[in-house]
C-alpha cells in the first residue's frame, strides 16, 4: 500500500509536469497546426536558465521570473526570425523548421552551459511541484477562454483567413503562442531540474509528451491535464511493478490503442471534412 | 526561339526522360558514377556509399512522405527491422547476403503494412504520432529481446561474400550500393508513371477525393507503406553487410528524423531531391568533421565543441533551405535548368 502510494505521488507528479509541456505543445498546435519538436530543448533551456538566475544571491520568486521571462523572449526570438517566413508554407516545413531549431538550441546551450550534469540550486517536493503545475495551467485555461490574446489566438486557430479580416493580426499571435509555449516548457524544466537535478537527459522529457497531446486530443487543455496524469500514473506503475524498462513503452501502446477508438483522442475537436 | 517543352502527347510527357538533354545529363551522370571509384580517396568512397544507402531511404520515406502525403517517424524503426533480419537470415540460415537483402526487404514490408493499418483511421499529426509509437516499440523489442538480437550489445554480421571473396570493402560494396540506389530511383520513377503511383499522389492531394474517384483507400494507403517500407528495409540492410556490425544506436528516432529533414531538405516528392537532400545531410557533419581536424592543430579548443558545432550547423542548414527555398534543392535544381534552357537569352 506505501508502495502503492508513493508510485501514485511520483506519477501525478510527473504527469504535471507533463500536462505542463503539453500545454506548451497545444498552444503552438492551436494557433498554427503546428507539432513542435523543439519542445525537449527549450525544456532544457528553461531549466538551465533557472540554475543560472537562481545561483544568483536574488529572491526565488525574482529568479523564476526571469527564468520564465528569458525564455518567452527566446520564444518571440524563434517565432519572429525563424517561424513568421514560413506563414503560408505546407505544415511540414514548419515541422521540419521546429526540428532544425531544436539542433541549434541545443548545440546553443551546450556552448554555453556544457554537458556536465549539475545541482540544481532550488530542491523541491513533490507536492509543490503538482501545486504549481495546476495552478499554472488554471492560469492558462483562464487565458484562452477570457482574455483578448487568448480569443485571438483560438480564432486563428479556428480559421486563419477569416481572423485575419477580423483585425488579428497573424505575426503578433504567432510570436505570442511562442512566448507563452516556451514560458511553461521553462516552467516544466525548472520543475523537473528540481526533482532530478539539471542534465542533458531532460531533453528526451520533450519527446515523452507526444503521448500525453495525442490522449488528450491535440487541441483541448483538458485533455492535456487529464493525459498527463494518466501518462505519469501508467508509467510510474509499469515502472514500479513491472519494470525492465517497460515504462517507455508502455504509454505508446495505450496510445495506440485509444487511437484506435478513437481517431481524435479522448477530448480533440472532431473534424468535418468537406472536399 | 524555344521558351519551354511542349508536349504533344501523353505518351511524350510521361516518358522517363521527357527531353534529349535529360538523356545525355542523366547518361554523363552515369559514366561519372562508373568512372568516380577508380579516381577517389578510400575515404570519399565511403562517403559515396554511405551517400547511396541514405539515397535508398531517402527515395523509400518520399514515397510514404512526398508522394503519398503520409508523415512518418517510424524510418529508424524499419530500418532496425531491415538490418537485424537480414543479418539474423545471414547468421540463423546461412543465407548469402544477396538473398538475405531481398528477403529482409520483404519482412520490412509486411511490418511496415501492419503499422501502416492506424493510417486508415488517422490523419495527418495524430499518424505522424502513430509512426512515433512503431519507433518507440520496435526499438523495446531490438534492446529487450536479447536472446535473439543480442539487446545493446553489437550484432555481428559476417562479411558478405560473393565467389569466396569479401565485398564489404569501399571499392566493391560501391557497386552493389550504386546498383540498389539506382535500381529504387529507376524503380520509383516508373512507379508514378503507373496507376497505383497517380493513386498515392490523389491520395495525397486531397484523400476524401480520391476515394470519390474511385481510389480504394485502404488498398492503396497500405500499398504505399509496403513499398516505402521495402525501400527502407534494403537500407537498413545494406548498412548491416556494409559495416557488418549492427547495434540499436543506428536506428533511433534521430534516424528518423534525419531522413525526414533529407527528404524536405532536397525536395518533396522528387526522386533527384531525395539524392540531393541525402547527399547534403550525409557530406555536412563529414565535411565539419574534417574542417574541424584541420583546425585543431592550430586551434586545440576546437575539438571539445565538434558535436556541438555539428548540431548546430545541421539545423542552420535545414532552416536556411526551409526560409529560403522551402520545395527544396529539387526546386533550387530545376530552377538552374529552367535559367539555362533560355540561356543566354533569359526575360
Amino acid at each position: 500500500m506505501e508502495v502503492l502510494a508513493e508510485l501514485t505521488l511520483a506519477g501525478l507528479a510527473n504527469g504535471m509536469i507533463y500536462a505542463l509541456i503539453a500545454i506548451g505543445f497545444i498552444i503552438i498546435y492551436k494557433a498554427t497546426d503546428v507539432i513542435n519538436f523543439a519542445q525537449g530543448p527549450l525544456l532544457l533551456l528553461g531549466a538551465y536558465l533557472g540554475y543560472t538566475f537562481l545561483s544568483l544571491p536574488i529572491p526565488t520568486w525574482l529568479g523564476i521570473g526571469l527564468a520564465l521571462g528569458v525564455a518567452a523572449l527566446v520564444g518571440v526570438a524563434i517565432a519572429r526570425f525563424a517561424l513568421r517566413p514560413l506563414i503560408g508554407e505546407p505544415v511540414i516545413s514548419m515541422i521540419m523548421a521546429t526540428v532544425a531549431l531544436s539542433s541549434i538550441l541545443q548545440a546553443l546551450i551546450q556552448g554555453i552551459w556544457g554537458v556536465r550534469p549539475r545541482n540544481f540550486p532550488l530542491n523541491v517536493d513533490r507536492p509543490v511541484v503538482i501545486g504549481v503545475a495546476a495552478l499554472s495551467l488554471v492560469a492558462l485555461g483562464w487565458f484562452f477562454r477570457k482574455s483578448r490574446e487568448g480569443l485571438a489566438m483560438r480564432a486563428v486557430a479556428d480559421d486563419q483567413q477569416a481572423a485575419m479580416s477580423m483585425g488579428v493580426s497573424l505575426p503578433r499571435t504567432l510570436s505570442i503562442a511562442w512566448a507563452l509555449a516556451s514560458a511553461a516548457a521553462a516552467l516544466g524544466g525548472i520543475l523537473l531540474a528540481g526533482l532530478v537535478g539539471v542534465s542533458q537527459d531532460i531533453t528526451a522529457i520533450g519527446l515523452r509528451v507526444f503521448p500525453v497531446v495525442i490522449l488528450g486530443g491535440l487541441d483541448s487543455i483538458v485533455g492535456a491535464v487529464i493525459g498527463g496524469a494518466l501518462i505519469g500514473l501508467v508509467e510510474a506503475y509499469a515502472g514500479g511493478y513491472i519494470g525492465m524498462g517497460v515504462q517507455t513503452l508502455v504509454p505508446y501502446a495505450l496510445l495506440l490503442v485509444v487511437l484506435m477508438v478513437r481517431p481524435y483522442g479522448l477530448f480533440g475537436k472532431r473534424r468535418m471534412e468537406r472536399v | 526561339m524555344r521558351s519551354g517543352n511542349f508536349f504533344t502527347s501523353y505518351a511524350a510527357d510521361m516518358a522517363l526522360f521527357r527531353t534529349p538533354l535529360e538523356r545525355w545529363r542523366m547518361g554523363l551522370f552515369a559514366v561519372a558514377i562508373i568512372v568516380f571509384p577508380f579516381v577517389a580517396t578510400s575515404y570519399a568512397l565511403s562517403l559515396a556509399n554511405q551517400i547511396a544507402i541514405a539515397t535508398v531511404g531517402a527515395i523509400g520515406l518520399n514515397i510514404l512522405v512526398g508522394y503519398t502525403g503520409q508523415i512518418s517517424l517510424g524510418q529508424g524503426a524499419f530500418m532496425a527491422v531491415g538490418a537485424y533480419s537480414s543479418g539474423l537470415a545471414t547468421i540463423e540460415w546461412g543465407l548469402p547476403f544477396w538473398l538475405s537483402i531481398p528477403l529482409a526487404s520483404l519482412f520490412t514490408a509486411a511490418v511496415g503494412v501492419f503499422f501502416g493499418l492506424p493510417s486508415l483511421r488517422l490523419k495527418g499529426l495524430y499518424l505522424a504520432i502513430a509512426t512515433l509509437a512503431a519507433q518507440q516499440i520496435v526499438e523495446w523489442i531490438v534492446t529487450h529481446w536479447t536472446g535473439l538480437t543480442g539487446g545493446t550489445e553489437a550484432l555481428v554480421v559476417p562479411a558478405p561474400r560473393l565467389f569466396g571473396a569479401r565485398m564489404n570493402t569501399d571499392f566493391r560494396f560501391y557497386w552493389f550500393a550504386v546498383l540498389a540506389a539506382s535500381g529504387t530511383a529507376l524503380f520509383t520513377a516508373n512507379l508514378f508513371r503507373s496507376r497505383v503511383g497517380r493513386a498515392f499522389l490523389a491520395i495525397r492531394d486531397q484523400d476524401i477525393a480520391a476515394e470519390a474517384s474511385g481510389v480504394n483507400l485502404f488498398r492503396y494507403k497500405l500499398t504505399a507503406f509496403a513499398v516505402s517500407s521495402f525501400f527502407v528495409g534494403m537500407s537498413g540492410a545494406l548498412i548491416a553487410h556494409y559495416r557488418t556490425i549492427v547495434t540499436w544506436e543506428r536506428f533511433t528516432l534521430e534516424v528518423s528524423i534525419l531522413y525526414l529533414a533529407m527528404v524536405i531538405v532536397g525536395g518533396l516528392g522528387s526522386i533527384v531531391g531525395s539524392f540531393l537532400g541525402a547527399s547534403v545531410i550525409t557530406l555536412l557533419p563529414a565535411l565539419i568533421a574534417t574542417s574541424g581536424r584541420a583546425l585543431q592543430t592550430s586551434f586545440p579548443a576546437v575539438a571539445g565543441i565538434l558535436p556541438a558545432v555539428q548540431e548546430g550547423v545541421f539545423g542552420l542548414v535545414v532552416l536556411l533551405v526551409l526560409i529560403l527555398e522551402p520545395k527544396g534543392l529539387a526546386k533550387v535544381w530545376s530552377n538552374v535548368k529552367t535559367y539555362f534552357r533560355l540561356w543566354p537569352f533569359s526575360y
